[in-house]
């Protein structure tokens, strides 16, 4: 169990700069999520942690010690990848046990055997055991790989998006038991994940990537209700924030598309100074005296919710409704907002004016 | 075998037939193949299949005259014989060996990250490509005691390794893993470059010694091709004949196909070195079988 720093880490691959100065702090126990787009530096960043990068600058310290030049097998981290990796030809205890019987480690077959049975036990594999891992599911593959991460009790578990490879519903059960076992273990574990779902239910922290920098790190619920800028409010919630170009007059935004004229409370922003306003899908209110008018575009329905595309001057504008409203394509319809919800963003740099 | 493997293609398969009918097909490549298979293949294997039964002799007129199984007797009885199967299965495992052990070497050399690896490569691949006659030719002047270059840069003065009748066996073994060690090195070149590389980083993090992951890893991983690779060269070297003619002539080195060769086109015994080449035959085909089986085994581990 440990808490990990990066200083100030840099990499770059040939031409490719893949991290730009990342500091991340993560406490002991705690799940951290790092959040992004493919490309984003967030594998690096983990492989950084694992050791099997060295990063051209900066500092990796684990439990306060300066790490950045201790290898794979010194940093005592587990990792889980997406590919499984398991060890072919050999049987699912024949994997679990590999990191038990190297030369280096100076376990007794009881202890082995032990912390074997305790890892299938946790996992639900013991059937599984004398099976070839060639033979196994995804689902069971990816139970194994987990698996061999806890036979060995090592002070922290990396993952990197270990439940991507598998199909939906079995996602949402290791997600589950993932959250459990981190729960039981009380370990240091590092997720990375493109999936915002994964990050927003799993995470105790955040931290969103964004070509090779972190860009906000907190809770799930800062990260979704305080984004830092409109890269990290798009990367969060489906279906992503709506932004709508415009200008504030006193406690009226005006929007630029369509010209509509809709309140808010408190602006962060100055009068008559161009705004993004943010708002999220399930702030847009539908209601007949609504002061904005538009045409829906697209309905989805998802079952609890329907998905509305407004169209309304030319943008597109998410809504979330109750799936028992009526309605249907190309129905007139009129909408407004929550105004307590409205995000105010700097239209060139981005950036939460109600932040700064 | 291959005529075989002709026959059970389905001769109406159309993917085969992409702008040529099946019957241009079968007129322009089956048939000939057929014609060529028997002709060279397949009617000599009969034919000295019924001399091996006989005294006959190429060299004389008289007629061949059925002796029965007198001939594989006398073989079999034969303590000279079995000196030449010994002296062959030596060479066949000191020569296997060594091009297993130098050429899996090689590849894993080369499986890492070197500068001027595809230059490296085709070099150490050149030797394969030359004829085994001219490179027993020049491997004799590198062996000849009195300007050889081997001797002058060992150190070994006028040390004879052709002569020498213990030496001359593995002399003949190093020149055939020169040239074959690199085909080891190909195929397991292949075999190395397709463990995929998530597997030694698990290995890594893991805290799995280097030894370990090469045997825990690495070596399952490569086996079946390796495997290949051995039968190929074990064929090859069980049926040695150039290389060693070329570089010497010791009774020690006697080779089982250079003393068919001397029994067929020196003694003329045409009858008696039929039922030799049979034996060998058979024998060649059981090891190989023996070998097969055990690969699918392993491949299917």
């Amino acid at each position: 169990m440990a808490d990990i720093a990066l200083e100030g880490i840099s990499k770059k691959f040939g031409p490719n700069t893949a991290l730009r100065g990342v500091d991340i702090d993560i406490k002991d126990g705690e799940f951290f999520v790092l959040l992004g787009q493919t490309g984003a530096g967030k594998t690096t960043t983990l492989r950084v942690i694992a050791g099997l990068e060295k990063p051209d600058t900066g500092r990796v310290m684990i439990e306060g010690q300066d790490a950045t030049n201790w290898n794979a097998a010194e940093r005592d981290v587990a990792l889980v990848l997406q590919q499984y990796s398991l060890y072919p030809r050999l049987t699912v205890r024949g994997n679990l046990e590999f990191p038990l019987k190297s030369k280096t480690q100076n376990f007794t077959p009881e202890e082995i055997n032990e912390r074997v049975e305790r890892a299938a036990e946790t996992l639900q594999i013991t059937r599984l055991l004398d099976r070839k891992v060639e033979r196994l599911s995804g689902g069971e593959m990816q139970r194994v790989s987990i698996g061999r991460a806890i036979v060995r009790n090592p002070r922290v578990f990396l993952m990197d998006e270990p439940l991507s490879a598998l199909d939906a519903n079995l996602r949402d059960v290791l997600r589950v038991e993932l959250k459990k076992l981190h729960h039981d273990l009380g370990a240091t574990f590092v997720f990375v994940t493109h999936d915002q779902v994964e990050a927003m239910s799993m995470g105790d922290k955040i931290g969103v990537m964004n070509k090779g920098k972190l860009v906000q790190v907190g809770t799930p619920d800062e990260i979704y209700s305080k984004p830092l800028n409109t890269f990290v409010a798009r990367s969060v919630g489906t279906p992503p924030m709506n932004l709508l170009d415009g200008k504030l007059e006193g406690d009226v935004a005006v929007i630029e598309a369509g010209g509509h004229r809709l309140p808010v409370n408190e602006p962060t922003a100055k009068d008559g100074q161009a705004v993004c306003f943010g708002i999220r899908p399930e702030d847009v209110v539908i209601a007949p005296d609504a002061p904005a008018k538009g045409r829906v575009f697209d309905v989805e329905n998802h079952g609890v919710i329907k998905i509305l595309t407004i169209e309304a001057g030319g943008e597109h504008i998410h809504a979330t409704v109750s799936a028992q409203m009526k309605i249907g394509i190309d129905d007139p319809v009129n909408f407004g907002w929550k105004p307590e919800k409205v995000l105010f963003f700097d239209p060139q740099t981005g950036l939460n004016l109600g932040l700064s | 075998m291959a005529s075989d493997v002709m026959t059970k293609l389905d001769p109406k398969s159309k993917a085969a037939a992409k702008g040529f009918s099946d019957l241009t097909i079968r007129n322009l490549f089956i048939i000939p193949t057929i014609v060529f298979l028997i002709v060279f293949n397949i009617f000599p294997l009969l034919y000295s299949l019924g001399y091996s039964f006989t005294d006959f002799r190429a060299s004389t007129n008289n007629p061949a005259k059925f002796v029965g199984l007198q001939n594989y007797r006398d073989l079999l009885s034969d303590p000279f014989i079995w000196k030449n199967f010994s002296i062959t299965a030596k060479y066949v495992l000191i020569s296997v060996t060594g091009q297993v052990v130098v050429g899996f070497g090689l590849a894993m050399l080369l499986n890492r990250t070197l500068p001027l690896k595809g230059l490296i490569t085709t070099l150490l691949l050149l030797p394969m490509m030359l004829s085994m006659a001219v490179v027993g030719l020049f491997w004799k002047l590198l062996y000849d005691p009195n300007f050889g270059i081997i001797n002058y840069f060992l150190g070994l003065g006028k040390f004879e390794w052709l002569a020498d009748p213990d030496v001359a066996l593995w002399a003949i073994a190093i020149v055939d893993i020169w040239m074959w060690a690199p085909f080891v090195m190909l195929l397991s070149l292949a075999g190395l470059s397709a463990v995929p590389k998530h597997l030694y980083e698990a290995a890594e993090i893991d805290r799995a010694g280097s030894l370990y992951t090469f045997f825990r890893i690495t070596l399952p991983m490569v086996a079946p091709i390796l495997m290949i690779a051995i039968i190929f060269r074990t064929m090859e070297a069980f049926k040695t004949f150039d290389l060693a003619y070329v570089l010497s002539s010791q009774p020690t080195t006697e080779l089982i196909a250079i003393r068919l060769y001397k029994m067929a086109f020196q003694e003329w015994q045409t009858g008696m070195s039929s039922a030799f080449a049979y034996i060998v035959l058979i024998m060649v085909v059981a090891i190989t079988n023996i070998y097969v089986k055990y690969l699918n085994k392993v491949k299917a581990r």
